[in-house]
Protein backbone atom coordinates (compact mmCIF):
# COMPACT_ATOMS: atom_id res chain seq x y z
CA UNK A 1 0.00 0.00 0.00
CA UNK A 2 1.09 3.52 -0.80
CA UNK A 3 -0.47 6.65 0.64
CA UNK A 4 -0.12 10.21 -0.55
CA UNK A 5 -1.43 13.34 1.11
CA UNK A 6 -2.56 16.62 -0.34
CA UNK A 7 -3.98 19.65 1.43
CA UNK A 8 -6.69 21.77 -0.09
CA UNK A 9 -7.52 24.67 2.24
CA UNK A 10 -8.56 22.96 5.47
CA UNK A 11 -9.19 19.57 3.86
CA UNK A 12 -6.68 16.72 4.06
CA UNK A 13 -6.98 14.47 1.00
CA UNK A 14 -5.72 10.93 1.59
CA UNK A 15 -5.08 8.95 -1.57
CA UNK A 16 -4.54 5.24 -1.05
CA UNK A 17 -3.09 2.88 -3.63
CA UNK A 18 -3.13 -0.86 -3.05
CA UNK A 19 -4.45 -3.11 -0.29
CA UNK A 20 -5.86 -2.11 3.09
CA UNK A 21 -5.58 -4.91 5.64
CA UNK A 22 -4.59 -5.06 9.31
CA UNK A 23 -0.92 -4.70 8.41
CA UNK A 24 -1.23 -1.70 6.10
CA UNK A 25 -4.01 -0.09 8.18
CA UNK A 26 -1.53 0.48 11.02
CA UNK A 27 0.64 2.51 8.64
CA UNK A 28 -2.35 4.34 7.19
CA UNK A 29 -3.60 5.23 10.68
CA UNK A 30 -0.26 6.53 11.97
CA UNK A 31 0.55 8.55 8.84
CA UNK A 32 -2.93 10.08 8.56
CA UNK A 33 -2.96 11.13 12.21
CA UNK A 34 0.50 12.67 11.84
CA UNK A 35 -0.64 14.58 8.75
CA UNK A 36 -3.76 15.84 10.52
CA UNK A 37 -1.55 17.10 13.36
CA UNK A 38 1.05 18.70 11.08
CA UNK A 39 -1.12 20.53 8.62
CA UNK A 40 -3.86 21.38 11.06
CA UNK A 41 -6.48 19.94 8.70
CA UNK A 42 -10.09 20.05 9.71
CA UNK A 43 -11.85 17.87 7.17
CA UNK A 44 -10.75 14.55 5.75
CA UNK A 45 -11.29 12.97 2.35
CA UNK A 46 -10.41 9.33 1.70
CA UNK A 47 -9.83 8.76 -2.00
CA UNK A 48 -10.33 5.03 -2.68
CA UNK A 49 -10.15 4.90 -6.45
CA UNK A 50 -6.97 2.79 -6.48
CA UNK A 51 -7.73 0.58 -3.51
CA UNK A 52 -7.52 -2.99 -4.79
CA UNK A 53 -8.51 -4.78 -1.58
CA UNK A 54 -9.99 -3.85 1.79
CA UNK A 55 -11.08 -5.96 4.75
CA UNK A 56 -12.55 -4.97 8.11
CA UNK A 57 -9.28 -3.32 9.17
CA UNK A 58 -10.21 -0.50 6.79
CA UNK A 59 -13.49 -0.01 8.64
CA UNK A 60 -11.58 0.45 11.89
CA UNK A 61 -9.29 3.09 10.41
CA UNK A 62 -12.10 5.06 8.77
CA UNK A 63 -14.24 4.94 11.91
CA UNK A 64 -11.33 5.99 14.10
CA UNK A 65 -10.55 9.01 11.86
CA UNK A 66 -14.28 9.86 11.75
CA UNK A 67 -14.38 10.08 15.54
CA UNK A 68 -11.24 12.18 15.62
CA UNK A 69 -12.27 14.64 12.90
CA UNK A 70 -15.80 14.92 14.22
CA UNK A 71 -14.63 15.72 17.75
CA UNK A 72 -12.84 18.76 16.27
CA UNK A 73 -15.89 19.91 14.34
CA UNK A 74 -14.72 18.55 10.98
CA UNK A 75 -16.35 16.35 8.39
CA UNK A 76 -15.20 13.24 6.61
CA UNK A 77 -16.06 11.84 3.19
CA UNK A 78 -15.16 8.93 0.92
CA UNK A 79 -14.61 9.29 -2.82
CA UNK A 80 -14.42 6.87 -5.74
CA UNK A 81 -14.76 3.63 -3.77
CA UNK A 82 -15.15 0.55 -5.95
CA UNK A 83 -18.09 -1.82 -5.65
CA UNK A 84 -16.21 -4.19 -3.34
CA UNK A 85 -15.08 -1.50 -0.92
CA UNK A 86 -18.61 -0.05 -0.90
CA UNK A 87 -19.96 -3.48 0.00
CA UNK A 88 -17.64 -3.69 3.02
CA UNK A 89 -18.68 -0.16 4.04
CA UNK A 90 -22.36 -1.08 3.70
CA UNK A 91 -22.07 -4.30 5.72
CA UNK A 92 -20.60 -2.31 8.59
CA UNK A 93 -23.23 0.48 8.17
CA UNK A 94 -20.43 3.02 7.70
CA UNK A 95 -22.27 4.45 4.68
CA UNK A 96 -24.96 5.63 7.11
CA UNK A 97 -22.63 8.02 8.91
CA UNK A 98 -20.00 8.81 6.28
CA UNK A 99 -21.11 10.07 2.86
CA UNK A 100 -19.58 8.39 -0.17
CA UNK A 101 -19.25 10.11 -3.56
CA UNK A 102 -18.50 8.78 -7.00
CA UNK A 103 -16.17 11.71 -7.75
CA UNK A 104 -13.53 13.57 -5.81
CA UNK A 105 -15.05 16.90 -6.88
CA UNK A 106 -18.45 16.07 -5.39
CA UNK A 107 -16.80 14.95 -2.16
CA UNK A 108 -14.77 18.17 -1.96
CA UNK A 109 -17.89 20.24 -2.59
CA UNK A 110 -19.58 18.47 0.31
CA UNK A 111 -16.62 19.03 2.63
CA UNK A 112 -16.30 22.71 1.64
CA UNK A 113 -20.00 23.49 1.76
CA UNK A 114 -21.20 20.98 4.28
CA UNK A 115 -24.15 19.95 2.12
CA UNK A 116 -24.98 16.57 0.65
CA UNK A 117 -25.10 17.28 -3.12
CA UNK B 1 -10.90 -33.86 -2.23
CA UNK B 2 -9.52 -33.29 -5.70
CA UNK B 3 -6.71 -31.09 -4.49
CA UNK B 4 -5.46 -29.52 -1.26
CA UNK B 5 -2.64 -27.50 0.26
CA UNK B 6 -1.48 -26.77 3.76
CA UNK B 7 0.86 -23.97 4.76
CA UNK B 8 2.28 -22.78 8.05
CA UNK B 9 3.62 -19.29 8.59
CA UNK B 10 4.64 -16.95 11.38
CA UNK B 11 1.82 -14.90 12.93
CA UNK B 12 3.08 -11.59 11.59
CA UNK B 13 0.85 -8.99 9.98
CA UNK B 14 3.11 -8.93 6.91
CA UNK B 15 1.91 -12.47 6.20
CA UNK B 16 -1.76 -11.48 5.86
CA UNK B 17 -1.23 -10.60 2.20
CA UNK B 18 0.82 -13.80 1.73
CA UNK B 19 -2.11 -15.87 3.03
CA UNK B 20 -4.54 -14.11 0.66
CA UNK B 21 -2.23 -14.70 -2.29
CA UNK B 22 -1.70 -18.37 -1.44
CA UNK B 23 -5.46 -18.99 -1.26
CA UNK B 24 -6.15 -17.01 -4.44
CA UNK B 25 -3.33 -18.77 -6.29
CA UNK B 26 -4.43 -22.23 -5.17
CA UNK B 27 -8.11 -21.73 -6.08
CA UNK B 28 -7.32 -20.10 -9.43
CA UNK B 29 -7.14 -23.63 -10.88
CA UNK B 30 -10.95 -23.72 -10.52
CA UNK B 31 -11.43 -20.64 -12.74
CA UNK B 32 -13.46 -18.73 -10.17
CA UNK B 33 -14.91 -15.32 -11.02
CA UNK B 34 -13.02 -12.26 -9.79
CA UNK B 35 -15.83 -11.66 -7.33
CA UNK B 36 -15.58 -15.21 -5.95
CA UNK B 37 -11.82 -15.02 -5.53
CA UNK B 38 -12.16 -11.65 -3.77
CA UNK B 39 -14.74 -13.19 -1.44
CA UNK B 40 -12.27 -15.92 -0.47
CA UNK B 41 -9.36 -13.49 -0.11
CA UNK B 42 -11.43 -11.26 2.18
CA UNK B 43 -12.52 -14.18 4.37
CA UNK B 44 -8.96 -15.56 4.59
CA UNK B 45 -7.66 -12.11 5.49
CA UNK B 46 -10.17 -11.78 8.34
CA UNK B 47 -9.47 -15.26 9.72
CA UNK B 48 -5.68 -14.89 9.55
CA UNK B 49 -5.84 -11.43 11.14
CA UNK B 50 -7.92 -12.91 13.98
CA UNK B 51 -5.26 -15.58 14.56
CA UNK B 52 -2.47 -12.99 14.66
CA UNK B 53 -4.19 -10.34 16.79
CA UNK B 54 -6.51 -12.38 18.99
CA UNK B 55 -5.13 -15.92 18.97
CA UNK B 56 -1.53 -14.91 19.59
CA UNK B 57 -2.22 -11.33 20.79
CA UNK B 58 0.52 -10.05 18.52
CA UNK B 59 3.18 -12.19 20.25
CA UNK B 60 3.73 -14.49 17.29
CA UNK B 61 3.22 -18.20 16.76
CA UNK B 62 2.34 -20.53 13.93
CA UNK B 63 -0.71 -19.94 11.72
CA UNK B 64 -2.01 -22.76 9.55
CA UNK B 65 -3.84 -22.21 6.27
CA UNK B 66 -5.50 -25.23 4.66
CA UNK B 67 -7.24 -24.92 1.29
CA UNK B 68 -8.99 -27.69 -0.63
CA UNK B 69 -11.62 -28.29 -3.27
CA UNK B 70 -13.76 -31.05 -4.68
CA UNK B 71 -16.08 -30.86 -7.66
CA UNK B 72 -18.72 -29.00 -5.68
CA UNK B 73 -17.04 -26.68 -3.25
CA UNK B 74 -13.96 -25.01 -1.96
CA UNK B 75 -12.86 -25.34 1.64
CA UNK B 76 -10.67 -23.10 3.79
CA UNK B 77 -9.40 -23.66 7.31
CA UNK B 78 -7.38 -21.20 9.35
CA UNK B 79 -5.97 -22.39 12.67
CA UNK B 80 -3.79 -21.17 15.51
CA UNK B 81 -2.56 -22.61 18.83
CA UNK B 82 -3.19 -19.37 20.67
CA UNK B 83 -5.34 -18.35 23.62
CA UNK B 84 -8.63 -19.54 22.12
CA UNK B 85 -12.06 -17.94 22.27
CA UNK B 86 -14.03 -18.28 25.52
CA UNK B 87 -17.42 -17.25 24.17
CA UNK B 88 -17.72 -18.07 20.46
CA UNK B 89 -21.29 -16.73 19.90
CA UNK B 90 -20.25 -13.42 21.49
CA UNK B 91 -17.09 -13.23 19.37
CA UNK B 92 -19.19 -13.74 16.25
CA UNK B 93 -21.67 -10.94 17.05
CA UNK B 94 -21.44 -8.02 14.63
CA UNK B 95 -19.53 -5.06 16.10
CA UNK B 96 -18.25 -7.04 19.09
CA UNK B 97 -14.52 -6.74 19.58
CA UNK B 98 -12.27 -7.62 22.50
CA UNK B 99 -9.76 -5.08 21.19
CA UNK B 100 -11.57 -1.72 20.73
CA UNK B 101 -8.35 0.11 21.69
CA UNK B 102 -6.79 -1.27 18.50
CA UNK B 103 -9.66 0.21 16.46
CA UNK B 104 -10.85 -3.24 15.51
CA UNK B 105 -14.32 -2.94 14.03
CA UNK B 106 -15.73 -6.22 15.31
CA UNK B 107 -16.87 -7.08 11.78
CA UNK B 108 -14.45 -9.90 11.00
CA UNK B 109 -16.79 -12.88 11.48
CA UNK B 110 -19.70 -10.98 9.91
CA UNK B 111 -17.59 -10.42 6.80
CA UNK B 112 -16.51 -14.08 6.71
CA UNK B 113 -20.18 -15.12 6.96
CA UNK B 114 -21.19 -12.63 4.25
CA UNK B 115 -18.66 -13.78 1.70
CA UNK B 116 -18.57 -17.52 2.40
CA UNK B 117 -21.48 -19.98 2.42
CA UNK B 118 -20.67 -21.38 5.84
CA UNK B 119 -18.38 -20.49 8.72
CA UNK B 120 -17.82 -22.74 11.72
CA UNK B 121 -15.52 -22.06 14.66
CA UNK B 122 -13.94 -24.57 17.00
CA UNK B 123 -11.99 -23.17 19.90
CA UNK B 124 -10.65 -24.17 23.27
CA UNK B 125 -9.19 -21.72 25.76
CA UNK B 126 -5.36 -22.00 25.85
CA UNK B 127 -5.45 -24.62 23.06
CA UNK B 128 -6.31 -22.56 20.02
CA UNK B 129 -8.90 -21.86 17.37
CA UNK B 130 -9.78 -23.39 14.02
CA UNK B 131 -12.14 -21.68 11.58
CA UNK B 132 -13.79 -23.82 8.88
CA UNK B 133 -15.25 -22.12 5.82
CA UNK B 134 -16.93 -23.44 2.69
CA UNK B 135 -18.00 -21.86 -0.53
CA UNK B 136 -19.84 -23.18 -3.55
CA UNK B 137 -18.64 -21.81 -6.87
CA UNK B 138 -21.07 -20.75 -9.55
CA UNK B 139 -20.60 -23.09 -12.46
CA UNK B 140 -22.09 -23.26 -15.91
Amino acid sequence: MEVSYEKKENILIVKIIGEIDHHSSNILRAQTDAQLDNINGKHLLFCFQQVTFMDSAGIGVILGRYKRVQSLGGRIAIACAGERVLEILRISALTKIIPSFSSKEDALRYLEGGKLK
Amino acid sequence: MINWMRAFFEAKSENESLARMMAAGFFSALNPTISEITDVKTAVSEAVTNAIIHGYEGKGGSVELYCAYDTQKLYVEVADQGIGIGDIPKAMEPLYTSKPEMERSGMGFTIMETFMDSVRVESQPEKGTRIYMEKQLSRE
